[in-house]
This record gives structure tokens, C-alpha cells and sequence, in this order.
């Protein structure tokens, strides 16, 4: 009989765990819905398992062909366009040294272990070439190795930066390298100590003087303590001559995509926030960010919303946090943005953002695993998010997870690196 | 013959003392209930992040445990041939598999991240799970006692 009463409780715990999700509640956008705080006793996880394309490709809106372009690499993560149309990808799986610490630990890397591939990170950087212009590239090679964990990747005055997730690598090049020469040489060294969030992301200012590399949390909501956020949950703004860094922007509990807008040379990143706060909250955004600028993390979200978790609380910093421009889902974990230039993809696509969900793992309901369209308009968002990239998940399935999205102004396309099939997919208007 | 004394009662094992296993693992929840208590109201009072964590991976020591004390229990209290044995352990069965379950429900409050993972919940249960566990305990090791008794009679 006990036994009964345990299983009992043990179902119903497991469905007070199943915190659902409000479908009328519109959380894109500058004014995001936000419902109340929902500490659940389990935090809910549902990750979508595997399952292969089987020569299937994600679905595109009308006018528009996807082609899968590299396969078989090892876990590509961020894509950067060269001057001459070369594409490198970086590849890498970090924040491996991040101990495990609560039994929860143990738990939760679990299940997130359930939707990430088996391939081991390559820890290079692939450069792919189209040498007759059909948008296939014909020539594939490692244009760096030996790397730790790269992610972001940025392009100035003849030099291509790596950011691994500890440091920042310099490498030289001239137009038509298919290799680098040289292990690198390194700029400057990242925060690395667990590296909770480990991803670096990066982008160059407009005129190439400043790079700005984005430092995760080493937590989700300090429970490592703060003592270990110290220079974390940033946005460094760091002299490309000389190494020199310092903080631009700090609050940010994972920037993990930036971006310069092409409109007026404003930096902008999309960021994910924090988790076990309710199937919806907290969304993760994209802003613009500004210099000086504290973001919130992790006193508050959006705005003045105080996270109970943090302890102590501190009022002022609550007071100071900026409310982020434009909110695109709960969990659904942006991890690619990208502008275009110029006439963009035409029509519908000619002035905005391309952002890369990499879809969720802690809400029942999934949300994310796609590519959305934030249309722009002087400068700024003006409309709703609108699926550009769909189809990554059927039946249940994950089929790819996107990441980086960049797009190609020599091509005209857009390209999006898929880290569960180990893809790159690009998407192209059709020809007439 | 005994039955010709109605008034002296036989000496056998009325109620067994606990088995030196079942002792062992009955060890680990009365143990490591108090010890996650002390460390929630250590970290309640610093604010150290790393008083929550020893409560978290105590707390799962105690339910591993405990688990199988308990399972031990259940099972002796249901072989048990004996009326007054089989209530002895069956009170030893209830308040175990009641310290449990607050201890599981304290176990996913403990999961909760940074301040929230203790509170006012986190404190209630681990007292909760303290009181039974020790009350468990305290039953459970008093049959030998009384079989003592009844020996010496």
C-alpha cells in the first residue's frame, strides 16, 4: 500500500511538473507577453531525440531552394562569408570543464545529451569554395586546426579572427587562402573558468577597428555562485590592434550571436535568457545593444522583472536594467543572426534579420528549432518574427537544430549551420 | 510443560532486532536528513552557494539509501509471523517511507537554482524528513531492546 501512495505521488509530482504553455500568449516582438513566475517542483525537460533527413531538407517559403552544401562535418556552430564568396565554418564543442557540481547536474546534462549529435567536435575551421559559381561548393578544406573549441568567426583588413572559447586567434590572410599558415597567434584570452555558457560569439564594427566577442553566464541564474561571474554575462569590446579590451555592454546572460546592423553600423545581438521560471519565461530577444549598457542578468529580465533567485537583491541594478527591443520566444534559443545587405533575398527579405533558433529543451511544448525573419525598417525591428526555415522537426524528431545563419551577399543566399545533422544548408531564390 | 504455566511466557524472538544490513542502510537517512538540514539553515544564513549543493547531494544519499532500507523494512514487515512484530516493523516501514518522501520532494525543491533551491519549503522538508527519519530510527533499533527484555525475564 505504501508503495501504491509513493507511485501515486510520484505521477502526480510528474504532472505538476508539466507546467503547459499558454498558446495565446504573443511573446515576439517589443512587447512581449509575460505571464507570472511558475517554479515548478521538477523543472520541465523535453528534448526532440535525433532522427536523420533521409534526403529530406528543411522547408524554405515558396521561391526558394535548400540544398545541403557540406555534410559530414563536426558540428559546425557559426558561418562567416569572406570577401571572395569563401564560407568558413567553425566546428567545436565546448565547456567541457564545467564541473558537476548538484545531482541535478547529472540529470539535466542528460537529457540535453539525448538531443545533441554523437560526432565529437572538430575543433577547426572549414573553409568551402564555389569555384563555378552554381552555389555548390567543389572545394572543401580545413582552413585552420588544432583549435579549442571555435565559434565565432570575424573578417578585418585582412585578417580573419577565431574565437575559441578562451581566446581569440588571429589569423592572417590573403584573398584565395584555402589554408592559413600558421597555428594563429593570439589576440587576447576570453574568460574560461567553467565555462557554463562557453560559446564565444563575435563580430566586427563597421570599420573594422573593434571586435566584440560575447561572454555567457557561468550559470543559469548564479547558482555556481557570483564569485564566478565575474566578467561574465558581457559583451567585450576589444581593440583589434592592440588586445585591449573592455566591457561594452554587461547583463547579457548569453549573448550568443552579434551582428552589425548594415542601417547605421549599430551593434546587435541576440541573447538567451534564463530558464525554470515557466514554460515562457523568460524570452530570448534580439537588441541592439547599447554602449555601457546592463541588460539585467541577473537581477531581472526584461526590463524590472526581479528574479527571486538571486540573492542578495540589488534594487539599483534592478532599476538601471534596460529593456531589450524585440523578444523572440521563450527557450527558444536563438544562436544565429544575421542582417543582409543590400536588396538582402529580395521581395519579403530585402531589409532585416535572420536569427537561428536551435529550439528548446526545457518546456514541455517545443518551441525554437527554425529560422525566422525579423523584418527591419530604419534601422529598426518593424514586425513580427515570420518562418523562413522550418521543417526541422517531424514526429517528434529533431531532424537539425539551427545555428549560425549568415547571410552570403556574393551568393545571394542564405546560409544556416545545422549542428545535429552536421550541415550547412544553404537557401537561394530559385532562378527563373 | 509451558502450558501448564499460563503466567510465563516463552522465550523466543517475539520481535527480532534489526539485521545488521538493514541497520547499516537505516543508517545512511537518519544520518544524512540531519546533516541536509544543518547545511539548508547554514546556507539560509550565508548565502554560500556551496551549503545548498552538500544539502542536495545529502539529500540523494539519504533517498538512495534509504530506498532500500525501506524496501528491507516493507519486506520483513510483511514476512513478519508475529502480530507484535509485524506492527513494530510496520511502524518502522511508515515513518521510513514517510521521511522518503518528503525526502524526494525536498530533493527536486533542492534542484531549484540559486536562492530559490532552499526557502521556507526546502527548510520545512528537511525538518520533516529529519523528525521521521530519527523517529524511524529510534523505533527500529528499540526492538533488540525489548527482545532483551523478554530474554531476561
Amino acid at each position: 500500500m505504501i508503495f501504491r501512495h509513493i507511485a501515486i505521488g510520484a505521477s502526480a509530482l510528474a504532472l505538476a511538473a508539466c507546467g503547459s504553455s499558454n498558446p495565446d500568449l504573443d511573446q515576439t516582438g517589443a512587447q512581449p507577453d509575460l505571464p507570472k513566475q511558475r517554479q515548478t517542483l521538477l523543472p520541465p525537460m523535453n528534448i526532440a531525440t535525433p532522427a536523420g533527413w533521409n534526403g529530406e531538407a528543411p522547408k524554405a517559403p515558396a521561391g526558394f531552394a535548400v540544398t545541403a552544401i557540406a555534410t559530414g562535418l563536426k558540428v559546425p556552430r557559426q558561418i562567416l562569408v569572406l570577401p571572395n564568396g569563401d564560407i568558413l565554418v567553425a566546428e567545436g564543442m565546448g565547456g567541457q570543464d564545467a564541473p558537476t557540481v548538484r545531482p541535478k547536474d547529472v540529470i539535466a546534462g542528460y537529457i540535453k545529451s539525448m538531443g545533441k549529435t554523437s560526432v565529437k567536435g572538430g575543433n577547426r575551421v572549414t573553409l568551402l569554395r564555389d569555384t563555378n559559381g552554381d552555389g555548390k561548393p567543389d572545394l572543401r578544406t580545413e582552413f585552420a586546426t588544432g583549435l579549442n573549441a571555435p565559434y565565432g568567426l570575424a573578417y578585418a583588413d585582412g585578417n580573419i579572427y577565431v574565437a575559441d572559447q578562451d581566446a581569440v586567434i588571429r589569423f592572417p590572410y590573403r584573398d584565395g587562402m584555402t589554408r592559413a599558415e600558421g597555428p594563429g597567434v593570439e589576440l587576447v584570452k576570453l574568460p574560461s573558468r567553467i565555462n557554463h555558457h562557453w560559446t564565444k560569439a563575435m563580430t566586427a564594427s563597421a570599420d573594422g577597428s573593434k571586435l566584440y566577442v560575447g561572454i555567457g553566464s557561468n550559470s543559469n541564474i548564479g547558482e555556481r555562485g557570483l564569485d564566478v561571474e565575474q566578467d561574465r554575462a558581457q559583451i567585450w569590446e576589444i581593440d583589434r590592434q592592440t588586445g585591449a579590451h573592455r566591457t561594452y555592454a554587461s547583463g547579457v546572460r548569453n549573448p550568443t550571436a552579434m551582428a552589425i546592423n548594415p542601417a547605421n553600423a549599430q551593434l546587435w545581438t541576440v541573447a538567451n535568457e534564463r530558464d525554470e521560471l515557466g514554460p515562457q519565461l523568460v524570452p530570448d530577444y534580439l537588441t541592439s545593444v547599447r554602449d555601457g549598457g546592463f541588460y539585467g542578468w541577473p537581477y531581472s529580465y526584461w526590463g524590472q522583472n526581479v528574479d527571486p533567485r538571486v540573492h542578495p537583491q540589488k534594487p539599483a541594478m534592478v532599476r538601471a536594467a534596460i529593456r531589450p527591443d524585440y523578444a523572440l520566444g521563450s527557450h527558444v534559443a536563438a544562436l544565429g543572426l544575421s542582417f543582409v545587405t543590400g536588396t538582402g533575398l529580395g521581395g519579403n527579405f530585402a531589409q532585416g534579420a535572420f536569427v537561428g533558433e536551435h529550439g528548446s529543451w526545457n518546456r514541455q511544448d517545443l518551441s525554437g528549432y527554425k529560422v525566422v525573419w525579423v523584418p527591419f525598417a530604419n534601422g529598426r525591428p518593424s514586425g513580427k518574427p515570420q518562418d523562413f526555415l522550418t521543417g526541422f522537426i517531424k514526429d517528434g524528431h529533431a531532424r537539425g537544430r539551427p545555428v549560425g545563419v549568415a547571410y552570403d551577399p556574393v551568393g545571394g543566399a542564405l546560409l544556416v549551420a545545422d549542428d545535429l545533422s552536421n550541415t550547412v544548408w544553404r537557401v537561394a531564390p530559385v532562378r527563373p | 510443560m509451558l502450558s501448564a504455566q499460563p503466567a510465563v511466557r516463552p522465550i523466543r524472538p517475539l520481535r527480532r532486532s534489526l539485521h545488521p544490513l538493514h541497520a547499516l542502510l537505516m543508517a545512511f537517512p537518519v544520518a544524512l536528513f540531519p546533516s541536509a538540514l544543518l547545511s539548508d539553515v547554514t546556507y539560509v544564513k550565508t548565502a554560500q552557494i556551496q551549503w545548498t549543493n552538500f544539502s542536495a547531494w545529502l539529500i540523494t544519499g539519504a533517498l538512495l539509501f534509504g530506498g532500500f532500507a525501506l524496501l528491507w523494512s516493507a519486506i520483513v514487515t510483511w514476512a513478519a509471523r508475529e502480530p507484535m512484530e509485524r506492527r513494530h516493523n510496520g511502524v518502522v516501514t511508515v515513518l521510513l517511507a514517510l521521511a522518503w518522501i518528503a525526502g524526494l520532494f525536498n530533493a527536486f525543491q533542492h534542484s531549484h537554482d540559486g536562492w530559490a533551491s532552499v526557502g521556507t519549503m526546502g527548510v520545512v522538508l528537511s525538518v520533516l524528513s529529519t523528525i521521521l527519519a530519527l523517529a524511524a530510527g529510534w523505533v527500529g533499533h528499540s526492538q533488540g531492546r525489548v527482545l532483551a527484555v523478554e530474554a531476561g525475564r
